[in-house]
């Protein structure tokens, strides 16, 4: 029974295996812009994911704001907020080892219950091949706008979009405020 | 059940379940990044696997090649991971300023420094 | 390509490795070449306008092989690491640069037409080659972070807080041909401009042609090149970010550089100058299309590729030419240019291109062409094969496509907009 291997699922093992590897590494480094680091390769791999699932409008604003945007962001902050020339804070044994049973226990029962509903478990190469490629760049805008195209009793997201353009203008007005230098008491502490 | 799962893991298209599990995988590592870091910003990497995990399972269930197209969420699948991935953003800066805001009153960024109004 | 290797009957996982390995290949040879040529000629070019020589002796007249004698010295070199620093991150910097810098080549395509050349022919390829060339910075802050050096440390720190906000315009800007052509493909977006060059988006509108010079100013900050390389500030950090690299891996960084300058010279020829469109179409003057036969075609591709390279090293040289005129700026005049000026004339831009795009949607100043590439979206051709009337619409709108768009779309579902988003109120 040597079946043709089926390139996609290929390139999701890869892919999977990269984003999986890079967040336990994550978890595991105690130097914290190698967490960085390691979170931008996962993160990454996971934009691929979204590529081979199809959404590439997605996976490129996944590489484009997250990896891009907030990532840097992070160890930006890291880099401002550092105090040794590595820091890195370590996590008693005690803890890690109770927080890592947890979160086996909850990846069991996560993992338990994706795989035993049957329908999820994929179609035929068949079946796949059959379905158009589609782009979804512009029913996505248009979904924003709140016109769905992809089917007629779908709901668009014009209010969402909406709150989340007010919302984002008023995270970045509050962050500037935040984060703002404090006058007289910081030129003393410098 | 198991070696037949493994059998097909590479000549059979993948489903919803694979990516699933790829997801809880990630979602799982965010959760024990915020229980164990004591680092502000370790925590804010935490936070980010854990939207990253529950991304991919929207973007899963909303994929036509991973399940048939009639049962799929469609583009709602997508539309919510942007919503998330936008929203992380805010959220980081956001975080960020206080971190630094934090750092300016303690000189440090151990969260568990934060006790201040501890009875 | 691919399909190319499939129809000679080979397997198919060998037609489609063959197929990448081929595409790798040239982009990996245009990277590497480019950086050769681009550090000769960034040294003529700096010592023409210090009234110098530059290299004159090795490799002949010219000399033309001083690249490649100072890549054979930088081989030979002792590959140095501080000792405080973080190993790991020290070595794997460069590389994390320098894919970046050459994964934005993958989305480019060279040429257009029914068989584009690009490696990965992309629906959403400006957005993929903005991010991905975002992600450059990456190997620069890792590098200055594990180099264990206060130099290092502080180019990266200006490196990060410049190309993020350097983004945000240079995004603009790149939004406004997208907005002209109706698509991100930079395919598409490049066959648009077919023809002469009044057909090219910098002169499509005042807007675009502004649009133009801000994209190069923020492409030019975005590579980090003088007046804006403050992430590097000989002056005033030694050699910024890399000061503690040597040997292969300084060599690295720069053909990252230089790799990423002609990403964005490429990108801005594609967007505003008309990509392998030249001021006078040549190719389709002398027959070679796709129309008349595939080799043919083939031909008129080959020149067009040519066409844009050369846009790209005309680009790169003005780069070049800038760095050798301007004083370098100081950070916060860096960042002042930035949010005060790009982002503002940048978005004004925007809404001023989509209201002349309004206004005069088959061009005001020259009429653009007619055969100028259709939108079909998948819901619109579903449109179209429902009713007879969806098409005759198409049809007298074909010079309106986004109008075309928004008309055949709808009629399907023309349901009004507060029908289907849930209302505040209630």
């Amino acid at each position: 029974m040597e079946a043709p291997i089926y390139w996609p699922t290929f390139f999701f093992l890869l892919f999977s295996a990269i984003a999986c590897a890079f967040a336990v590494a994550v978890v595991v480094t105690p130097n914290i812009v190698r967490m960085a680091f390691y979170l931008v390769l996962s993160l990454a791999a996971t934009a691929g994911l979204f590529f081979l699932a199809g959404a590439d409008f997605v996976g490129a604003m996944q590489l484009m704001i997250y990896v891009g945007g907030t990532l840097v962001l992070l160890v930006f902050g890291v880099m401002l907020t550092s105090q040794d020339r590595f820091i890195s804070m370590k996590t008693s044994g005690f803890e890690l080892g109770v927080a890592v049973t947890l979160g086996v226990c909850l990846f069991v029962v996560l993992a338990y219950c994706a795989r035993s509903i049957p329908e999820w478990h994929g179609m035929k190469a068949k079946q796949v091949s059959a379905v158009p490629l589609e782009p979804t760049a512009a029913p996505l805008g248009m979904g924003l706008l709140g016109a769905r195209v992809d089917g007629p009793d779908r709901s668009g997201y014009l209010l969402v979009f909406e709150i989340i353009s007010v919302h984002l203008l008023v995270v970045l007005v509050g962050a500037a405020y935040l984060a703002r230098a404090r006058g007289k008491k910081n030129l003393l502490v410098e | 059940m198991n070696s037949l799962v493994l059998a097909s893991l590479l000549t059979e298209p993948v489903g919803v379940s694979h990516y699933l599990v790829v997801g809880a995988v990630l979602f799982v590592c965010g959760v024990v990044c915020m229980a164990t870091k004591r680092n502000a910003l370790g925590i804010l990497m935490g936070i980010e696997l854990v939207l990253n995990g529950a991304n991919l399972n929207f973007i899963a269930f909303g994929s036509p090649y991973l399940r048939e197209a009639s049962q799929t969420l469609g583009l709602d699948g997508q539309l919510m991971s942007l919503f998330v991935i936008v929203l992380a953003a805010a959220e980081a800066a956001v975080a960020l300023a206080i971190a630094l805001n934090f750092y300016n009153s303690f000189s440090t960024i151990d969260v568990d420094r934060a006790d201040q109004l501890k009875g | 390509m691919a399909e190319l290797f499939i129809s000679i009957s080979i397997w198919p996982w060998l037609a489609y490795t063959l197929a990448g390995l081929v595409q790798v290949t040239l982009i990996v040879t245009l990277v590497a070449v480019g950086a050769l040529v681009f550090i000769w000629l960034e040294r003529k070019v700096s010592g023409r306008i210090q009234d110098r020589l530059g290299p004159t002796r090795v490799g002949g007249r010219f000399g033309w092989l001083q690249t490649l004698a100072d890549g054979l010295k930088l081989l030979t070199k002792e590959d140095l690491m501080p000792e405080g620093a973080d190993e790991f991150l020290f070595r794997i910097a460069p590389y994390v640069s320098f894919c970046a810098s050459l994964t934005a080549f993958l989305a480019i395509p060279f040429a257009g037409g029914s068989y584009p050349f690009v490696a990965l022919h992309m629906n959403t390829a400006v957005f993929f080659v903005l991010a991905v060339l975002g992600l450059e910075v990456f190997g620069v802050i890792l590098a200055g972070y594990s180099s264990a050096s206060k130099w290092s440390l502080f180019g990266a720190m200006r490196e990060a807080a410049q190309v993020v906000s350097y983004e945000v315009p240079l995004g603009m800007c790149a939004v406004v041909p997208v907005l002209l052509a109706g698509s991100m493909d930079l395919v598409v977006i490049g066959d648009r401009q077919t023809g002469t060059f009044w057909n090219w988006y910098l002169f499509h509108d005042p807007f675009t042609f502004i649009t133009f010079w801000v994209y190069f100013t923020c492409a030019t900050a975005s590579v980090n090149r003088a007046p804006f390389d403050l992430a590097e500030a000989e002056s005033e950090l030694v050699a910024g970010f890399h000061t503690e690299y040597s040997g292969l891996r300084w060599s690295f960084f720069f053909m990252a550089e230089y790799g990423s300058m002609l990403a964005v010279s490429l990108l801005a020829s594609i967007l505003f100058l008309g990509g392998w469109n030249g001021p006078i179409p040549v190719a389709s003057l002398l027959g070679l299309t796709f129309e008349n036969g595939f080799w043919l075609g083939f031909a008129g591709n080959v020149l067009g590729t040519a066409n844009l390279i050369g846009k790209g090293v005309a680009g790169v040289t003005v780069m070049m030419w800038v760095r050798w005129t301007l004083p370098r700026l100081r950070i916060d005049q860096v960042i002042t240019t930035c949010l005060k000026y790009c982002v503002p004339i940048a978005a004004s831009m925007f809404v001023g291109a989509t209201l002349w795009q309004y206004a005069f949607p088959n061009g005001a100043i020259f009429p653009q062409s007619a055969a100028a590439y259709q939108v079909r979206e998948p819901w619109n051709a579903k449109a179209e094969a429902k009713s007879a009337e969806a098409a005759r619409v198409e049809k007298t709108a074909s010079r309106e496509p986004v109008a075309t768009e928004f008309t055949s779309g709808r009629t399907a579902e023309a349901a009004p907009l507060s029908a289907r988003t849930p209302d505040p109120a209630g």
